[in-house]
Order: C-alpha cells, then sequence, then structure tokens
C-alpha cells in the first residue's frame, strides 16, 4: 500500500504538478524520505523557483569578481593577494516564531557560509525591520520581536566574535506580524585557499563535524516558504537552537583543517542540513555521495532517517577530505574538542544514496535534487499598489516642531540603545561603527580597508518598485563613497509577499530589474544573496523591500566624520539642494511620519548625477578638503543637518531661493546629495566642478545652534535630545 | 539515581534578573508576588551502581567547587530517581 | 618583553591582544594554548584575554578555571609573575581565586559596548606605574556580566590595601564602590572590565590603553 498519499505530498508543499515530476525523474514512487528530500530541495528557500528566471537578469561579473552566485557566498579581489567573502541572508519567519533563536541562528548560519569558504569573518551588519512599537494592539508584540531579535544577534556575534558594525532598523505597518531579519557578514581571504562545496575525487571520504543531529527545525525550509497562519505559531519546534559557543570552535577546526591541505571541499549544513549539503556537493562536482547514516553523530535517540536527513541543527559542516588524510581532520577537530566522523564517500554515479545499517534509504540523482527543481515563470501584471498619485492638502504650521517630530521617529531616531549591545569593535579593526553613513572594517592582511552599507526602502519601493530598487542602490552607494570609498560589489536580500499573486510577482520583476539596470550603472555586481518570498500574514504582504548590501574599498586611514567638528567652517551641499514635487514627495518620511500617508511616486533619480557625485565626494575626501562629510537621505536636508550637529557644532543655513514650498525644501529626499563642511569652499567647488557636479555653499558651522534663515531656529540639545532619547522611550512605554 | 543542584545567587548579591522578573509579574497585575529569585537548576544522572554515600559527597563538592561560585551563590542539593 | 596570551577555548579578543602587543607596543607575544601546563621559560607576563571562554556557560570564567594552564599561570603568579585578565580573564581570575569577588550580569541585564571613563586610582602596580593618579583613561567595555561585587569587608580591603586599580568615572554595569579593576596583594595580577588591548592605536579612538603596556614595560626592566 502507498504512504504517499495527495495529503501526503500536499504536507510536504508540493504541487501535484511537482510530484509528477518527482514520479517521472524517479521512475518510481518515492519513500517517505526521498519525498522529505525533494520537498526541502524543490522548496522555494532552497531552490528560487520563483525568481530563477529573473535573477539572472543581475550584473555578476567585473575585473574584481573572483567568485559570482552559486556557491556559499561571492568573492571580491581586494590586492595583495587576499579577497573578501561576504552574503546577505534573511531568517524573517524563524524570527517572528522565536525572535531571539530566529535572530541568533539567522547570524550563524550566514557565518558559516562565509567561513566554509575559508574565510575568517571580521564583520556583521543586521537590517532589521519591525512593526511599529507604538501601535494600540501590536506595539506590546513588536517591542518583544524587536527586543528578542536584538539580544539574539548580540548573543551570537559576541561569543562568535564578530563585531557588529552596522545596519538598519526601520519600522511600518506591514512588518507586524512578519519582522524581517536580514544578516550580512563580511570575511578575509587568501585568493589561494579558497575552498569550495564540491564533492571532488572518487573515492575520498565524506566527514562529518561540528554539533549532533537532534530533532531540530525539521523542515525549517519548506517553512520559510510558506505564508504565515495562525498555525505557524505551532510550529514552533521547527525552529532551530544556535550555539555560538560550538560555532566558534568550529570556525576555528574548519580554518585549521583547511590548512593541513587535507581538505577537498566543504559545506555548511544550513537549510535543509544533511540532505543539501550531501546532494549540492555531489551535484556541483558532477558525483555522486553515498553516506550510512548509522555513523552520523546524533544527539537524540530514536531518530528516524527522514528525521536525521531534514534535521536542520545548527553549527555542523560536511567535508570531503583526500583519501588516507582523514586522521589529520579527526585530529584538529579532537583539539577543538567536536565530533568529526567519516560518514560516506564519493561516487562516480551522480547519486545521493542514503543508507541506515546498509539498508538502501534513499538513492536520487543529485542533479534531480540540486538542479532540476521545477522552475517557474510566474505571471507578473501591474505592480500592487493601493494608494492614490496625487498628494492630500497639507500645510506645515511648525517647520522646526515637524523637524523634532521626525527626529524622534522610528525609523531616524538614534538606534545607540540596539547597537550598543552589539560588540562592534572585537578584531580591533573597527575605524567606523554604527550610526555613521557606512561601517569601515580595516583588512589587517592588506593594510587597506572596507566600507559597508546597507539600505532598503519599502516605500518607495511600493511607489514605484523599478525606481525604489533604484533609489536603494543608490544610496547604499552613496554611503559608501561618502566615506571615501569606491564601491565594488553588491549582494541583496529580496524581501517579497507572495509570488503567486501576478500584482506581487510584478514587484519583485520589476524591483529586480531596476536593481540591474542600477547594479550595472554604478558597476556594483551582485555577487550573491537570497530571495525571501511569502512574507504575508493573514493575506497582508510586507512593502516590497530589496535591502542591498554594498561593499567599497578605500585606504586605511582615520575616517572622515559625519558631524561637523569645528566652528567657522563652511557648509556645502554637494549635489545641490536638488528638485522635487508633490508627487515626489509622497514616500518621504515626512510623508509617513507627519502626513501618515503614502503617494505618488519616490524621488526622482537621475543615475549619471548620482554617480558623479560619489566621484566627486571621493575626490574630495581623499585630497583631504573636509572635515565632514553626510549625505542626505531619510527625512531629507534637515534631518541630515540636525544629525550633522549632533557633536554640538550646528550651522547657520541659508539657503538659495527656491521655488520649493518650504516642506519640500526642507524635507524632499532627493538623492544625489551630500553635506560636507570644509575650510577650503573653493577647491571643493573645483573638485565638484570637474565631475560636472554642483556645490553649494549654504552656510557656516556655529556652536550649539541649527539656524536656516527664515524657516526654523533650535538649539543643537532641543533636537539632539529627542533624538537620542526616542527609541528606549518608545520600547519602555 | 540523580541528584537535583539548585544554584541560586545569595540573599546579599544583587539578582538583576530576579529583580526584572518581580516588576514585570507586578507589571502584569500578579500583586501578590513580592520577590523572585532567579537561579540555576542541574540534574546529574548517577552512573549504576554508584555507592550512595560516596555520591552524596561526590556530588556535594562538584556543587561546592563546580556549579556555584561560593562568593556568589548558594546552593541546595536533593536525591531522588 | 615577550607577553604569553592564552587562548581558551571560545577566546576571542587573544588576536586582539597578541596584535596590540606585537604591533602597537612594539614587544612579543606567543600565544599559550589552554591545555599546556607549563609556563616557556622566555614568557614574562601573562594575558587572559577577552571573549567566552567555554560559551560563558554555567559562568564566566568557571569552566577555564580548570583548564591546565591555569595551574601554571597560579605558579607563575606565586613566584612573583605579572599576570593580566580583561574582561573574560577578568572573569577567569576571580573565579581561579586568583583576586578576590566575583563578576555578575550587568544592572540593567543588558551587553554594553561603548567607550568608558576610567580613573587611575593607585600608580603603586606594575600595570599603572607610568601613568598618573586620577588620570582619566578613555578605554572601551563590552561585557554582559562586569558587575563587580564582593563582600564589603573585601571591599574595604581592596581600598584600605590601594588595591582598586580603576574605577569608572560613570558606571556603566553596577559595579559595587565603581570598581573596574584591582590587583592582588602582592600587586602582581591585575583585572579589569575594559579593554586596553583595543585602546592601543589612534586608528581605534584611543590610545588611552598603551599606558598599561607601557607600564608593564617598565615594571619589567626594572625587575
Amino acid at each position: 500500500m502507498s504512504t504517499i498519499t495527495p495529503e501526503v505530498v500536499a504536507a510536504h508543499s508540493l504541487t501535484p504538478d511537482e510530484y509528477q515530476k518527482v514520479l517521472s525523474l524517479l521512475g518510481r514512487e518515492p519513500s517517505l524520505t526521498e519525498l522529505g528530500i525533494f520537498s526541502v530541495m524543490w522548496s522555494e528557500h532552497c531552490s528560487y523557483k520563483s525568481s530563477k528566471v529573473h535573477l539572472k537578469k543581475l550584473p555578476t561579473r567585473s575585473q574584481l569578481v573572483l567568485l559570482g552566485p552559486g556557491e556559499n557566498a561571492g568573492i571580491i579581489d581586494i590586492g595583495q593577494g587576499y579577497g573578501i567573502a561576504f552574503k546577505i541572508e534573511s531568517h524573517n519567519h524563524p524570527s517572528f516564531i522565536e525572535p531571539f533563536q530566529g535572530a541568533a541562528t539567522g547570524v550563524g548560519g550566514i557565518l558559516r557560509d562565509i567561513f566554509t569558504m575559508g574565510a575568517r569573518p571580521i564583520a556583521v551588519l543586521d537590517s532589521i525591520r519591525f512593526g511599529p512599537l507604538d501601535d494600540p494592539q501590536t506595539g506590546p508584540r513588536n517591542r518583544r520581536i524587536l527586543e528578542g531579535v536584538v539580544s539574539g544577534i548580540a548573543h551570537y556575534g559576541n561569543c562568535f566574535g564578530v563585531p557588529t558594525v552596522g545596519g538598519e532598523c526601520v519600522f511600518h505597518k506591514s512588518y507586524d506580524g512578519n519582522p524581517l531579519v536580514n544578516v550580512f557578514a563580511l570575511g578575509v581571504i587568501p585568493k589561494d585557499k579558497i575552498f569550495f562545496g564540491r564533492a571532488e575525487g572518487i573515492g575520498n571520504p565524506v566527514i562529518y563535524v561540528g554539533a549532533k543531529t537532534g530533532r531540530d527545525g525539521i523542515h525549517g525550509a519548506t517553512m520559510a516558504s510558506d505564508e504565515f497562519t495562525e498555525e505557524s505559531k505551532q510550529k514552533r519546534p521547527n525552529v532551530q537552537m544556535g550555539d555560538p559557543f560550538l560555532e566558534k570552535l568550529l570556525l576555528e577546526a574548519c580554518l585549521e583543517a583547511m590548512y593541513t591541505g587535507a581538505v577537498v571541499g566543504i559545506q555548511d549544513m544550513g537549510a535543509a542540513g544533511l540532505t543539501c549539503s550531501t546532494c549540492e556537493m555531489g551535484s556541483r562536482a558532477g558525483t555522486g555521495v553515498e553516506i550510512d547514516l548509522q555513523y552520523v553523530p546524533q544527539r537524540e535517540t530514536g531518530m528516524s532517517p527522514y528525521e536525521i536527513m531534514l534535521s536542520e541543527s545548527q553549527e555542523r559542516m560536511l567535508l570531503v577530505a583526500e583519501k588516507g588524510r582523514e586522521q589529520e581532520i579527526f585530529d584538529v577537530f579532537n583539539k577543538w574538542g567536536l565530533d568529526s566522523a567519516t560518514v560516506g564517500f564519493v561516487t562516480d554515479d551522480g547519486m545521493l544514496r542514503v543508507r541506515d545499517h546498509g539498508v538502501l534509504i534513499a538513492e536520487i540523482n543529485n542533479r534531480d535534487l540540486a538542479d532540476e527543481a521545477p522552475i517557474y515563470d510566474r505571471p507578473h501584471t501591474k505592480p500592487h499598489r493601493n494608494v492614490p498619485m496625487e498628494a492630500p492638502a497639507f500645510a506645515s504650521t511648525d517647520l522646526k516642531a515637524d523637524l523634532i517630530t521626525l527626529l524622534s521617529s522610528g525609523d531616524l531616531c538614534s538606534k545607540k540603545w540596539i547597537y550598543e549591545q552589539y560588540d562592534y569593535m572585537v578584531r580591533t579593526n573597527t575605524l567606523a561603527g554604527p550610526g555613521g553613513d557606512a561601517a569601515i572594517v580595516r583588512v589587517k592582511e592588506t593594510g587597506t580597508s572596507v566600507a559597508i552599507s546597507l539600505d532598503g526602502n519599502g516605500r518607495y519601493c511600493y511607489l514605484d518598485p523599478r525606481e525604489g530598487a533604484k533609489l536603494v542602490v543608490a544610496e547604499a552607494c552613496r554611503n559608501v563613497s561618502t566615506v571615501g570609498a569606491l564601491p565594488v560589489a553588491a549582494t541583496n536580500n529580496l524581501n517579497f509577499g507572495n509570488p503567486q499573486r501576478p500584482e506581487i510577482m510584478a514587484q519583485l520583476v520589476e524591483a529586480i530589474e531596476g536593481m540591474a539596470d542600477a547594479c550595472l550603472h554604478f558597476e556594483t555586481p551582485i555577487t550573491g544573496g537570497n530571495v525571501s518570498l511569502y512574507n504575508e500574514t493573514l493575506g497582508e504582504g510586507i512593502l516590497p523591500t530589496p535591502v542591498i548590501g554594498i561593499v567599497g574599498l578605500l585606504p586605511t586611514q582615520a575616517p572622515v566624520p559625519s558631524r561637523f567638528q569645528n566652528e567657522g567652517r563652511t557648509v556645502m551641499l554637494l549635489g545641490g539642494i536638488g528638485s522635487s514635487d508633490e508627487v515626489h514627495f509622497g514616500g518621504t518620511q515626512y510623508a509617513h511620519v507627519l502626513l501618515k500617508q503614502m503617494w505618488g511616486l519616490p524621488p526622482a533619480l537621475d543615475m549619471d548625477l548620482e554617480k558623479n557625485v560619489h566621484a566627486a565626494i571621493r575626490d574630495i575626501v581623499a585630497a583631504g578638503l573636509v572635515e565632514s562629510a553626510h549625505d542626505l537621505s531619510d527625512g531629507g536636508f534637515a534631518v541630515a543637518l540636525a544629525e550633522a550637529s549632533f557633536d554640538g557644532i550646528g550651522a547657520t543655513i541659508s539657503l538659495p531661493s527656491s521655488a520649493l514650498r518650504p516642506e519640500l525644501l526642507l524635507f524632499h529626499e532627493g538623492p544625489s546629495r551630500i553635506l560636507v563642511s570644509t575650510t577650503s569652499p573653493e577647491e571643493v567647488s573645483k573638485l565638484a566642478d570637474k565631475h560636472g557636479v554642483p556645490a553649494v555653499a549654504i552656510g557656516t558651522t556655529v556652536k550649539g545652534q541649527v539656524v536656516i534663515e527664515g524657516h526654523l531656529s533650535a538649539t543643537v540639545e532641543e533636537l539632539h535630545q529627542p533624538w537620542a532619547t526616542a527609541l528606549e522611550s518608545a520600547l519602555h512605554a | 539515581m540523580k541528584a537535583f543542584v539548585y544554584v541560586t545567587l545569595k540573599k546579599t548579591v544583587l539578582d538583576a534578573q530576579g529583580k526584572t522578573v518581580t516588576q514585570a509579574l507586578r507589571g502584569m497585575g500578579h500583586a501578590a508576588i513580592a520577590d523572585v529569585r532567579q537561579g540555576k537548576y542541574f540534574e546529574l544522572t548517577l552512573a549504576e551502581g554508584t555507592d550512595a554515600e560516596a555520591a552524596r559527597k561526590e556530588v556535594d563538592q562538584i556543587a561546592a567547587e563546580v556549579l556555584s561560585n561560593p562568593v556568589i551563590e548558594d546552593y541546595r542539593i536533593e536525591f531522588g530517581e | 618583553m615577550k607577553a604569553g596570551v592564552v587562548v581558551f577555548p571560545g577566546s576571542n579578543c587573544d588576536h586582539d591582544a597578541y596584535y596590540a602587543v606585537t604591533q602597537n607596543v612594539g614587544a612579543q607575544a606567543a600565544l599559550l594554548w589552554h591545555q599546556e601546563s607549563q609556563i616557556p621559560s622566555d614568557i614574562d607576563a601573562i594575558i587572559l584575554p577577552g571573549g567566552f571562554s567555554y560559551g560563558d556557560y554555567l559562568r564566566c570564567g568557571a569552566i577555564a578555571k580548570f583548564s591546565p594552564i591555569i595551574g601554571a599561570v597560579k605558579k607563575f603568579a606565586d613566584a612573583g609573575g605579572l599576570v593580566m585578565g580583561f574582561c573574560n580573564g577578568f572573569q577567569i581570575l576571580t573565579e581561579s581565586g586568583l583576586l578576590p569577588g566575583a563578576l555578575i550580569r550587568n544592572n540593567n541585564l543588558k551587553f554594553r559596548c561603548h567607550q568608558v571613563g576610567l580613573r587611575v586610582e593607585t600608580t603603586n602596580t606594575p600595570f599603572t606605574n607610568a601613568a598618573e593618579k586620577g588620570q582619566i583613561l578613555t578605554i572601551p567595555i563590552a561585557h554582559g556580566e562586569g558587575c563587580y561585587t564582593a563582600e564589603p569587608h573585601v571591599l574595604d580591603q581592596l581600598e584600605a590595601e590601594d588595591r582598586v586599580v580603576f574605577r569608572y568615572v560613570q558606571n556603566p554595569n553596577g559595579s559595587l564602590r565603581d570598581i573596574a579593576g584591582i590587583c592582588n596583594a602582592s600587586r602582581n595580577v591585575l583585572g579589569m572590565m575594559p579593554h586596553p588591548e583595543r585602546a592601543t592605536d589612534p586608528l581605534m579612538g584611543s590610545t588611552d590603553g598603551l599606558v598599561v603596556f607601557r607600564s608593564l614595560l617598565s615594571a619589567l626592566v626594572a625587575k
């Protein structure tokens, strides 16, 4: 009698058509274990089946790209024999179900992706999004989720010993039941010691290392691809538990084992655990892998083959060693007190063959699992949007009060309460930590540094996914350029709703295309990333939220601060005051926070001007011409000016006459603008000119005051205090 | 046989976690809760055939020297199946 | 000077200490594995680095104190050798009884990472002889369990014997009497929660930690 009923197939999140494909690939009915293996490998999370056809549109190459998408992380050449490996990944659904462990294991997973390549992680950044903290219904839960996520990130990163150097924290109603937790990690790797997840060499032993296997997170990978329902709270046992101490030992042991020269290939066991690592390593190398589950170190007794194959226990790796050199590997892992065991060997027949005490349990072609997953070109229509094009009537009565309200709003207020829980200094490489435009970490091995910025903007992308995605890339590149770095590469995390809805699929398609255009234009190929779909709760989708991580290169030097340093300096706006109108004002923080509405279009972006501004600020910073540089983004000019004054030195500003109404003049979010202070305004202008970029002198720095003539006047303290305390007050409301 | 070891902070040492739980419970309206002390719980399974008297001594030594720090913590041991 | 930096499973500031000593202080250093039971004869001073030895499971430093090298460190200290524990290293020193008191959960229950002002309370130690009494150093902290606690009579004794080496200007964790660092009665073992090794390079925002290492160098020369 068949155990594989249509209900069993559905419970494994496979459609009837997908099951038919399983039947025809196998030429027989699968066993339950085989069905489980197909279901995780063909899940959205592992197969990218809804996004793959569109992801191909992204640029992935440049002279600096050593390794593009497809491996555990992308790698960029930074010269002198070294590369940097980096990637971003989401842990959205697990972080909703169990915020602390969900976020912690998110950090753990991306760190393994980095060190499985042979790179030592030197920086982590997080892009996190929550529902509003002050919502009368959902506020208490959102606060709990935020506190859990932050302590989970802190717990894992701090103990592991990687600095958490920056990121973003954003609030919107659409993330109420579906927080976003995207974690970026970056590591340094010698170019001649890059390891791949490949099972090469017929007859070579397959060795399991790290934590023992338990019943953690079984079917986590399929869970991450399901919409949330009330029952998903019942899925709590699916969430994996992280052990950062064990991961730290695993890092040291893996790097040491790689150093012996006995390691042929290595891959971490992430989503879909042993299943994914065995068939992917075989598939990439064009080989087969045969394992016997009796040799897998187990934490619990009585685990079935199904459970062992699908377990998502953390802190485990699978490696292929050179035959005859197993003992060298075992010695290293013994030294670090970790389990290691030969569980199988590499074969020449391309099959994943799983035995349990010799009895055949599963036998599937590796490629059928890793490469033959169904690929969908899902129908896409016009991107979903449910807001008007025209602006509502609005008029400010008090611009200073508006500014203070903005500065104390969730997205703009100080995130110190969060980042002080992260050890952002360990490894003593952090030149610029959290709170600036971009984080900067030095690479001791090369004497150069890396700047990193993570950015996303769900409101822009909701109004226009294509232009919104371009703006997100532009801003991240601007952040990195503002600290003097040349943006060279990117990684992306695409957080969207249900792709089976044509209007949501359209958001994804247009955002990818916009991102592709921008990444091509700014010469930042995407070397890897992650797609997280089905971010919906009870039928409500999140704002389309593509998050980009941009990596830039710069010399190791004292960083240019984002805040004014001395009185009596000329304040200049590189890129000019910019242009806007009411239609392009509907995605701004002003519209969101003060008018509580969304309309129209995101700010207009001129990518040529934007790129020239980046080049100009890099030249200006390299020439040592500015004492401070801060890019304009959320909240526009007035917010950037306030932020630049928070070391106590403000400015008296006289803006050139403009046709813009005051709310737009002060708060529009037109891109391509950077606020600098300098003793050499002529030279700044000259260099800006060279790039065809306007540089307008708009005022002078003064002690303790922020004055925009004709519009507002405040003391620095009046602005700083609400900004500095807002998050903590909101959390303890 | 099993040994159950309870480790708590000494009364004289500030128990920041316990205090926070107390406040949270008060906030939820549990007025009957005057104080909460948070601690650790260990379950030691003794090998079969272990001599009971010897085990008591050994567990006491482990509790005193490993599981607790006498500078800040007290412990209590129970035995059972 | 050659400093021995002990590596426990879970130490994660070991390389930072090594780097600070070799690159920023201009001395020599060696990493010592926790399973070693002897301190090599060319080692002049021992550093127990920060991190999460054994994951800080059970209690911070509670398992590390049973490592073979701790016996060797005790012998080294008994013979007058200079020993410094930073952060997790301080926790290991109190757990192993080389220093009095204990470090418990920060009073706000949160891990805290930021620069603090640290007042030098005594220059009568091999770790502060190059500083000035009352001098304020800017040195970062990064810990979740740095609240120094001890019986009142122990605190009184520390003060009476001039063994409080550093105090926080603004107490970040609830430490009793604002204590950030102490030494033993023989004054050759120092424990402190802040990280002087992270403040030895102008690019890291402060070089105030160098004074600890400079003091050490001059103490060794005088020896």
